[in-house]
């Protein structure tokens, strides 16, 4: 390049602006400088606009509410980072805001920070930090303060985002791993394996056809119609995001030192993800969900908070798939369809490549 | 999926079960090995002892290509990937996790450096030859007749597009010379298993035909029943086989009809034939030595041939001290027989190939049968005492 094209280049900088529609991530999009500013303000503040972002300071400074407060954080590194049914902004949403949903409250605000890939496309990007701000919009929950980093080309893979939340806990709830009680109904709030399935079916190697969408969803609005529903009986809230509902359950039998009993028949799985597993050698129960939660309810008020559940959107396939038992080894265990039973355990080995 | 539904029908199944129980004669005990470990996965998975009276017992087979082959071999890929530093190990995923001597694994070898890649197929591997042409990649392949014709398919095509640095390591055994060396064990020795008869395996019966296991009935007046891998199909074919016990017959029937003929794939047994040549002897774990049980690479495409081209050696080596695979590979023993079960090994750690495999009887007890173990340890109770009894 001679002279002249360099401070020609030199002198566009000053005004520069980002291009969203060719532009990618360069380094100084993470150094603190004018660049940053720019991918800041064009990108990130105008999808997420609210007043506490929009005070522009390295934190964001909110009136504390009377009650229990809830404090969650997680990492998303997934791919591919575009799917069916979502990306990983969407996810880095949902995720956080399910983690804050499962302690039984409603989420507040969120923070989000980004690693970003030397040479990932800014239009891709923005496709992210568009689905995020709508995620956020539906939960009802503001981002409210974030970070960015750039790191160099091959040492990412894309994009990164790590979210944190805070929530206040609904009133009456008190839920937790280790309340699960001898007699106590499992639920599931819809069909599972969706999202596990929906995602192989898109990574490199796995390619199968499906029309299978991710079951990403924020489910907050689903646990306080639960808790509306229930006097006082829901006693365990988890989602089964990676391992499945397997090592979900299997997690809570371990915290409260009981048994659980599943059966097979009850249990809703698409036609489409139960041909999926088949052909892979998974099986639904050890495949990952993001839209979806377990609960652990007192017997005698399932029937009113399945009612609940099936109102919702999010919980139309609801239903009550098994129940808790006593057991000294805390075993997981299953009726199968044709009447036998066998242990549901965890997933041993090497599982499957990230996918979630 | 409808199609696999109706073979998972809870109706069904009672059916079935109603009829077992009451075609079962009281007075009998009967013994059936299911030969496959696909068969042995299915039985547990969707919990098939449930619905069989007392007095029918499966017996597990060693059907299970990663679980039988012996410790020397998973030593010869071990000392390959480590005296070759210009050597891809391309392996299926279960095969990396199996022990070998000093309880070493080609995925603790990985760690140390080697290049030890899982692959999902033999393609995978030629596509690695062809992406690392300054590279050696060595296939390992396992397997029964069902493995078999794709590796061939897999040579063939390495000679087609001459990928040089491309080759096999072989170690594809043989269904029907198992099943006679399970038969050939003297009844009078501590070996014996006492078979009555086997549920037939689905997959390598497509391949080879049913009329692969004439012997059976013929030699040693065994009935087998060809059976799918689906839970109604093994309910089917254990009453198939009861009801010939029952009746003093001993045929090779089909129960899975929708896929198996009775002289198999022509076409994949031709491939395998152009390609493959019959080893007179190899070890198999548990079973010791068996004549012409499996296959290795023929003169004509030796250039594809690992164990020719690194001048590989086989050095029998013994397994994990203490590990009761071999018994269990035979039928002779369960897997809580065996102390280390669920104690010391387990899937997450295991100590023998049937703890790692999917298919292996150790890893289907383990994931899917570990509340039975009060059951399971007073039927082998009971199966001890009437050998004691039977020997005295
Ligand atoms: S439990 Fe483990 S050590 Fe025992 S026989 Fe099975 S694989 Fe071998």
């Amino acid at each position: 390049m001679n002279q002249v094209d360099k401070s020609f280049q030199a002198g566009r900088r000053q005004t520069r602006k980002l291009d969203l529609e060719h532009g990618r991530v360069e380094m100084n999009h993470g150094a603190g400088g004018r660049a940053m500013a720019d991918l800041i303000d064009l990108l990130f503040r105008q999808a997420f606009d609210n007043p506490l972002l929009n005070q522009a300071n390295d934190q964001a400074c909110f009136e504390v509410a009377a009650g229990r407060m809830v404090l969650t954080t997680d990492s998303f590194v997934i791919s591919p980072l575009f799917f069916p049914g979502g990306n990983i902004g969407s996810l880095a949403v949902h995720g956080t805001v399910n983690d804050l949903a499962m302690g039984g409250a409603q989420p507040l605000y969120l923070t989000a920070g980004f690693i970003l890939e030397e040479g990932f496309p800014l239009k891709d990007l923005a496709r992210i930090v568009d689905a995020m701000a709508e995620a956020a919009r539906e939960a009802g929950v503001l981002i409210v303060t974030g970070d960015t980093k750039v790191v160099e080309r091959g040492k990412g893979d894309g994009v990164f985002i790590n979210t944190a939340g805070v929530g206040r806990v609904l009133d009456g709830v008190t839920v937790s791993g280790d309340l699960a009680q001898v007699g106590d109904k499992v639920l599931v709030s819809g069909t599972i394996g969706d999202h596990g399935v929906a995602i192989m079916s898109q990574r490199k190697g796995l390619q199968f056809a499906t029309a299978l969408q991710s079951d990403s969803a924020s489910l907050n609005a689903l646990v306080a119609h639960m808790a509306d529903a229930a006097g006082g009986g829901l006693r365990v809230l988890r989602d089964p995001t990676r391992g499945g509902l397997a090592a979900t359950l299997n997690e809570i039998a371990a915290q409260s030192s009981v048994g659980v009993r599943l059966l097979e028949s009850a249990l809703p799985v698409r036609s489409e993800v139960r041909g999926a597993c088949e052909l892979l050698g998974l099986d639904p129960l050890n495949v990952a969900n993001e839209g979806k939660l377990i609960a652990i309810v007192a017997a005698d008020q399932a029937q009113q908070i399945l009612a609940a559940m099936q109102r919702d959107p999010n919980g139309t396939a609801a239903a009550i798939i098994g129940e808790v038992i006593e057991d000294p080894m805390h075993l997981v265990r299953m009726v199968t369809a044709i009447g036998g039973e066998r242990v549901i355990d965890w997933l041993h080995g090497e599982q499957l490549p990230r996918i979630c | 999926m409808k199609y696999v539904d109706e073979f998972r029908d809870g109706e069904r199944a009672r059916g079935l079960a109603a009829a077992l129980r009451q075609e079962a004669q009281p007075g009998r005990h009967y013994r059936l090995m299911e030969f496959c470990g696909g068969h042995t996965h299915a039985v547990f998975r969707y919990g098939i002892p449930d619905l069989l009276p007392d007095n029918i017992e499966l017996v597990h087979g060693p059907g299970c290509p990663v679980c039988v082959l012996p410790t020397g071999r998973l030593d010869m890929a071990m000392r390959l990937v480590l005296d070759h530093p210009e050597v891809i190990l391309a392996s299926y995923g279960d095969m990396l996790r199996v022990p070998g001597s000093e309880r070493r694994s080609l995925l603790q070898a990985r760690a140390d450096g080697a290049d030890v890649r899982m692959v999902y197929s033999i393609s995978d591997a030629l596509e690695l030859a062809r992406t690392n042409p300054q590279r050696q990649v060595v296939f390992f392949g396992i397997g029964f007749e069902t493995t078999t014709p794709p590796t061939a398919l897999g040579i063939l095509e390495a000679r087609r597009s001459a990928l040089d640095n491309f080759s096999v390591f072989c170690n594809h055994v043989l269904t029907p010379a198992a099943m006679q060396a399970i038969l050939n064990v003297d009844p009078a020795s501590e070996e014996s298993v006492e078979i009555d008869g086997f549920i037939g395996p689905s997959h390598v019966s497509v391949v080879i035909g049913s009329d692969s296991y004439a012997f059976c009935a013929g030699q040693y007046h065994k009935p087998v029943v060809i059976a799918g891998f689906e839970p109604l199909d093994v309910l089917q074919s254990i009453l198939m086989l009861v009801r010939q016990l029952n009746e003093g017959r001993a045929e090779i029937e089909n129960q899975y009809t929708r896929a198996v003929t009775s002289q198999g794939n022509a076409k994949a047994q031709q491939v395998v034939q152009e390609v493959f040549t019959l080893r007179p002897t190899f070890e198999w774990r548990g079973l010791g030595q068996i004549p012409t049980s499996a296959l290795a690479i023929s003169d004509d495409y030796a250039i594809f041939d690992a164990e020719k081209r690194f001048a590989m050696r086989y050095v029998p080596a013994a397994g994990t001290k203490g590990c009761e695979c071999p018994a269990v590979l035979r039928g002779a023993k369960k897997p809580i027989d065996c102390k280390l079960f669920a104690t010391a090994c387990s899937p997450e750690s295991p100590l023998g190939s049937c703890m790692v495999s999917d298919e292996g009887a150790c890893a289907a007890y383990f994931t899917y049968g570990r509340f039975r173990e009060d059951a399971l340890q007073r039927q082998s109770q009971q199966r001890a005492a009437v050998k004691a009894r039977r020997q005295a």
